[in-house]
């Protein structure tokens, strides 16, 4: 197995407090891995300073053995790491079909095919882009609502747009930041569905989840970070039973021991 | 065609429209302009000295607006780090520098103005520029960079996130925006006959902004029914005389409390 | 010569300071760029003017009418113009659309009544110079530096040792936490208009008796300034407004007297630019999010 994503010893401090002190992972290609841990442990900084949104205090991250650790988002997405957001983060006066449509944005030509390059006359990517978004939001099942906008989506459709509007862009790996949250238990095995079937088509994910259920059915390794490190690394059945992870999740809802 | 009166009215109208959507462009990526007054100065005064020196017209107007663009690229650099009303000061500060770099420009006039501008403007040919403009705000709307502008505006961070150049996004904005400017400028100037640095003032860039504020900021049509309302009003309100700008300031006043987002709202979303 | 220029220069800045103070309060406040203030100070001068010219009033009661003149209009602004669209929603544009309107009224009604020319401000203070280690002030400029530093003394004792004006700092802070804190947030920004017009209106006749003039247009350029002034010092913070008043009087006399009067106002907001490059947030940054 070949390792698509590579973090390397990262620590981010903020004023007076450190989110994430040298921690290390890797990500192998095609695989559906989890990052778990306590609240506070530092999961969404990880996943900021994966996607470039944040910069790390030192550590650096790799994508296919390239150093992208200074690149800015945009660039980040166009190498191929697509993401959504814990707290859904739609345009809210776009079209569902639109926001998918922006997530295709850095695939879309512009060169001399666009007017000066604006892509304001570019018929032909237009309509390829919006071939592309309907699919996608096909795929992650809300196909029929294209016209609305997204403030008229239950929030449990407007996590699944913002996936279709993530898989857009092509990703080679996506960053799912708690899809769960917020979802039924049937709505739950749908996107465990989902997330298999993301994988399927070639797309290696990295999750924060805190639903153990979900994580333990479909992550094929697990890394547990508590306090801004990790505290344990391996696949499921390994880290379910490593008595760090236990001291960690003591006495929280969510012990791994309920997972399966 | 029409009179010489509502002729000259109708290219004046035509003008204002070319500026509001010239902020309209900026706003849509939330980059609120108060110095499109500035730009309009550039084009106006660019093309004018340049068919003054012989160069026909429709070069001279281009080359106007390119250097207002190229004017844009410059304001629009220090405005990527800031937002909102830092933008707007930024802007409004810009203006004035180019209206006392005018205003003491002597090539140009100086303090006295620049006179001798060939009458070269006509109804179509305005008629056509804010055709071409609209069109592109219109396109744009449902293009890259226009879906781009607007995902600029409501989330940087998600924009980002999702494949946006910020950069480039907001500069492309403020130079289209700076770009259109200064083609009224041009316009503007070989209608006027006569420029000087005061007639690009402060006012000049509020009453842009009002153009796009009173209309709707969110719908391309906003900007053109607020400029046509703001140029016309104070022509049917001759009858107050000279009381024309309190009834109309009032009525600016009114329009914010009954319809604080501009006359026109957003368009239902249509992805065809 | 140069601690001359710099005396000149601080006497131009603190009339700068008086108006961008006002920006400040009502931005801190209410988030709002009031583009009527220029005119709310162009009225003070007026005010201060009227007194002067019926009751044949000395200087300070020629303040005390300018300070009461533009504290009432910017409080009927507030009644007619802000607090409507307030309760209507939080639009952030249109209560800037209504700053426009009532700027075009205030300046039209002033035009009417004052006519459109320079209009002498006929104050005489006794022509004596003071001399004073190399420097020579005569009465009307020791007046004038004497006021404005009192007034901004006055207000930075307001805000930190009197209860409204701790009330109307929490509000700056955060509208919402102050309201459920149970801070009347009407009288607060009623309060605030108040008080930035009154400092605006003070400005106006500071301003008249310095260059003895006064028109209905005097509030455009200083509205203007103002505004560079307040983003010099740092959006929303009053301290940031008073040293950014100094600093760009104390420019600007520098430039004329070194470089060109003819580029004064252009170097002003050079100067802005420049500060904002370096400090996009101001000198004094209160570090209020400012959004949109």
């Amino acid at each position: 197995m070949t390792v698509l994503l590579q973090i390397d010893g990262v620590s981010r401090y903020f004023a007076g407090y450190t989110a994430l002190s040298d921690v290390s992972t890797a990500v192998e290609t095609g695989t559906i891995h989890a990052v778990i841990g306590p609240n506070g442990a530092g999961k969404t900084t990880l996943f900021n300073v994966v996607s470039g949104v944040l910069l790390p205090s030192s550590g650096q991250v790799r994508f296919a053995g390239v150093d992208y650790t200074r690149r800015k988002p945009d660039r980040v997405l166009a190498m191929g790491i697509a993401r959504n957001f814990q707290q859904v983060r739609l345009f809210r006066g776009l079209s569902v079909l639109e926001n998918v449509m922006i997530g295709r944005h850095c695939r879309m030509a512009t060169g001399a095919r666009g007017l000066l390059g604006l892509g304001i006359f570019n018929r032909a990517a237009e309509t390829q882009a919006r071939a592309t978004a309907r699919e996608m939001l096909e795929f992650v099942g809300i196909g029929a609502r294209n016209e609305r906008l997204p403030g008229e989506l239950t929030l449990v459709d407007q996590r699944r747009l913002e996936i279709a509007r993530a898989l857009a862009s092509d990703p080679r790996l996506l960053l799912l930041d708690e899809p769960a949250a917020g979802m039924n238990p049937a709505e739950v095995r749908e996107l465990t569905g989902l997330i298999g079937r993301i994988r399927d088509r070639g797309i290696t994910i990295l999750m924060v989840e805190h639903h153990m259920r979900l994580v333990m059915a479909a992550a094929d390794r697990i890394t547990v970070l508590s306090a801004g490190r990790v505290i344990a690394d391996g696949p499921p059945q390994q880290v379910q039973r490593d008595e760090l992870v236990i001291a960690a999740y003591l006495g929280k809802p969510h012990a791994p021991a309920h997972g399966r | 065609m029409l009179g010489g009166y509502w002729e000259s009215i109708a290219i004046f109208l035509g003008i204002n429209v070319l500026m509001s959507i010239s902020l309209y462009v900026p706003m849509s990526a939330g980059l609120i302009s108060l110095g499109q007054g500035g730009f309009m100065a550039i084009g106006a005064y660019v093309s004018a000295l340049l068919t003054k020196g012989g160069v026909p017209f429709a070069p001279a107007l281009l080359a106007g607006s390119a250097v207002a663009a190229a004017a844009g690229l410059l304001v629009g650099t220090p405005a990527l780090r800031i937002r909102g009303i830092y933008v707007m000061i930024l802007t409004l500060g810009f203006g004035e520098i180019v209206r006392v770099f005018f205003l003491n420009f002597d090539p140009a006039g100086g303090a006295s103005g620049l006179v001798g501008i060939p009458p070269l403007t006509t109804l179509p040919a305005v008629l056509a520029a804010c055709a071409v403009a609209f069109l592109i705000v219109w396109r744009l709307r449902h293009a890259r960079l226009g879906r781009a502008m607007i995902a600029v505006h409501e989330d940087e961070v998600a924009a980002e996130a999702m494949g946006i150049n910020l950069t480039r996004t907001k500069l492309l904005a403020f130079s289209i925006g700076a770009f259109i400017a200064g083609l009224a400028g041009g316009l503007y100037a070989h209608e006027a006959l006569f420029i000087d640095a005061n007639q690009f003032d402060f006012s000049r860039s509020a009453v842009t902004f009002l153009y796009v504020v009173l209309g709707g900021a969110a719908n391309p049509f906003g900007p053109v029914l607020g400029a046509a309302i703001v140029t016309l009003l104070p022509e049917f309100l001759r009858f107050l005389q000279d009381w024309r700008m309190t009834f109309f300031g009032s009525l600016l006043i009114l329009a914010a409390i009954w319809r604080p987002d501009g006359l026109l709202k957003a368009p239902v979303p249509r992805s065809r | 010569m140069l601690l001359q220029q710099l005396v000149n220069g601080l006497m131009l800045g603190s009339t700068y300071a008086l108006v961008a103070i006002g920006y400040s309060l009502i931005f801190g406040v209410l988030r709002l760029l009031h583009l009527a203030h220029g005119e709310v100070f162009m009225v003070g001068a007026f005010a201060g003017l009227e007194l002067v010219v019926w009751w044949h009033a000395g200087p300070i009661a020629a303040l005390v009418g300018g300070l009461v003149g533009s504290a009432l209009i910017g409080m009927l602004l507030e009644f007619v113009a802000f607090r409507p669209i307030r309760r209507r929603g939080n639009s952030h544009l249109a209560p800037i659309v209504s700053t426009i309107g009532a700027g075009l009224v205030i300046q039209e009604v002033m035009t009417k009544i004052f006519g459109s020319e320079q209009t002498a401000f006929p104050v005489h203070f006794s022509q004596t110079e003071y001399h004073l280690a190399g420097l020579t002030l005569d009465a009307t400029q020791l007046f004038i530096l004497a006021i404005s530093f009192v007034a901004m003394l006055a207000l930075h004792l307001f805000v930190t040792r009197t209860r409204y004006g701790i009330a109307m700092r929490a509000t700056s802070e955060n509208l919402r936490i102050a309201a459920v804190l149970g801070v009347n947030i009407d009288q607060v920004v009623l309060l605030t208009f108040a008080l930035a017009s009154g400092l605006g209106g003070l400005a106006g006749v500071l301003v008249g008796l310095n260059f003895n003039a006064i028109s209905p247009y005097m509030g455009v350029e200083m509205g203007i300034k103002g505004m560079a002034v307040m983003l010099i010092g740092g959006l929303g913070s009053i301290y940031g407004a008073m040293a950014g008043g100094l600093i760009l009087g104390i420019a600007e006399v520098l430039s004329v007297a070194y470089l060109s009067s003819s580029l004064r106002d252009g170097f002003a907001f050079g100067l802005m630019i420049l500060i904002l490059l370096l400090r996009p947030r101001g000198l004094f940054a209160t570090g209020v999010a400012v959004e949109r």
